[in-house]
């Protein structure tokens, strides 16, 4: 079913009768070309590009709760491409563009809006390290936009501009960036995939890679045996367990990430900032609540929540920041597990095991690459080549020096 | 968290860093055969167990000792804490 105006007038005409699960729950098939690992919005997306863009109709999702259920469902939700690396910015600049048309793309409203993002400097130094960062966005395609502090204050008056340690000195924009409906963006990848006839199957989880010879011939599961020629692994948090399956350590650490909303507000921000003196992002989000998160918490993690030392930081980042955020009352925060790459930088890209592909190591930068990652996985997965702008993104590239290490603080993945 | 340090008693994580996995402690031969091998798997790759974990925290804010805390990654809790050195010496290096 296909989603317009004519329909939503439609059904409000015949009394909302003829709205339909938007996928199927099948059960899983012996045999599939290609299975993906995990229901989250990287694993649903490249089923969507594997089956509209590839051409790959013979596919399956094994998720192992519901899907979307994961970091798909408790993120920032910001969306934006400014890297500075080579390796890393054509590909969140390909995914910038994947996001701009993604509504359409899907028929579905993901809440794309691109209100744009700000991260403001303190120093000289940093403006410097701003520019550059700037032109590399520019000469890759993408936005940037340097702004001095008094235009900053026009367009943010209520920031605290004079604060005697970290006065803000200015800021670099990307106008075309900023947030997206997460829950709405893996419900969107789901339907489609599923438009497309792959079968997304929930409640089923990978227990087991089946591998002989050095070929990985398909998943255990709680639900049996699937079969499959070629086997996906997105489940980023997780990544360490399911590929410790096939015997393989991963450079690679899951911490946890904590975010915050507080309670709804009248509309004040009117876009994506983020502190340069210290790690805090926040933006508002549609409902009114400000939507913000800081640093990991720094100690390897698998459970979904995090200690009181990092909340204090975050709230004194955002107290330093934008002093009316203390007026504020906390509704809600979580933990989210992250892969925390060696780099800084994730990996789309084959394994030693044949017919078994690896995604993850996203950090806590996955939401933004959503779409561009589904897209190169799917590329890798069909044609077996890497996608043009994910060459970068080898796991072997901490054997062979060629770490994309947007940060430069080296294989301390707590501190990426 | 509350790290039970061997000769400090009880102290709030956050006056500890941490630094990662305490087979950090094994560092390769520099002179071995394989040693570009080796350092490439210390440097790198890491077990990321979900359960049990030895792991190196640095008493940053207090004595300035390393520890070797063994805790359960999925539920945070702390069953072991040991002065580094000791676990060093215990796996045969000198200090």
């Amino acid at each position: 079913m296909r989603y317009s105006g004519f329909r939503v007038i439609k059904e409000a005409l015949t009394g909302h009768k003829g709205w339909k699960p938007v996928w199927r729950e099948p059960e899983p098939k012996p045999h599939y070309d290609i299975v993906v690992i995990g229901g989250g919005g990287h694993g649903l997306a490249t089923a969507h590009y594997l089956s509209k863009v590839y051409g790959q109709r013979n596919v399956a999702v094994v998720e192992k709760g519901w899907i979307g259920g994961g970091n798909v469902g408790r993120n920032t939700t910001i969306v934006r491409s400014n890297y500075m690396l080579d390796g890393n910015e054509p590909f969140y600049e390909f995914s910038m563009k994947l996001w701009e048309g993604l509504e359409q793309d899907l028929n579905y409203n993901a809440m794309m809006s691109q209100r744009g993002i700000i991260n403001l400097f303190h120093t000289d130094g940093q403006r410097d390290a701003y520019i550059r960062r700037g032109n590399a966005m520019i000469l890759n395609g993408a936005d940037a936009e340097l702004l001095d502090a008094d235009q900053v204050r026009n367009e943010h008056p209520y920031l605290n501009f004079d604060d005697a340690r970290f006065p803000i000195k200015g800021g670099l924009v990307q106008r075309r960036a900023g947030t997206a409906r997460h829950d709405a963006v893996a419900w969107g990848f789901a339907r489609s995939a599923d438009m497309y006839g792959v079968d997304i199957i929930q409640n089923c989880e990978v227990t087991g890679l089946r591998i002989e010879s050095g070929k990985c011939l398909g998943v255990e599961t709680t639900k049996g045996f699937i079969g499959a020629n070629k086997v996906g692994c997105a489940v980023a948090g997780s990544s360490g367990r399911v590929m410790s399956m096939a015997g393989m350590r991963l450079p690679i650490e899951s911490h946890v990430l904590q975010a915050f909303v507080s309670e709804g507000l009248k509309p004040v921000l009117p876009s994506v900032i983020t502190y340069g003196a210290g790690h805090f992002y926040v933006s508002q989000s549609d409902k009114g609540g400000l939507v913000f998160g800081g640093d990991i918490d720094g100690y390897n993690t698998y459970a979904q929540r995090g200690n009181l030392p990092v909340v204090e930081d975050v709230c004194e980042g955002g107290m330093a920041l934008m002093p009316m955020i203390g007026r504020a009352r906390l509704l809600r925060m979580w933990g989210g597990v992250m892969d925390m790459s060696m780099d800084g930088s994730p990996i789309i890209d084959r394994t030693p095991v044949e017919g078994l592909y690896f995604n993850g190591g996203w950090c806590y930068g996955g939401f933004k690459a959503t779409p561009a990652s589904g897209h190169c996985f799917a590329h890798l997965l069909a044609r077996d080549e890497p996608h043009p702008v994910a060459t970068a993104y080898r796991l072997d590239r901490f054997r062979t020096g060629r770490t994309i290490d947007e940060k430069g603080v080296g294989n301390q993945p707590n501190l990426h | 968290m509350i790290i039970n340090h061997p000769l400090l008693g009880p102290r709030d994580a956050s006056e500890f860093t941490y630094l990662g996995d305490a087979s950090l402690i094994d560092r390769p031969d520099w002179q071995a055969e394989n040693a570009s091998e080796a350092f490439y798997e210390y440097g790198y790759l890491r077990d990321n167990p979900a359960g049990e974990h030895q792991e190196l925290w640095y008493h940053e804010a207090g004595d300035r000792s390393w520890l070797v805390v063994t805790r359960n990654t999925l539920t945070h809790e702390i069953s072991k804490v040991e002065l580094a050195r000791d676990v060093a010496r215990a796996r045969g290096r000198s200090k």
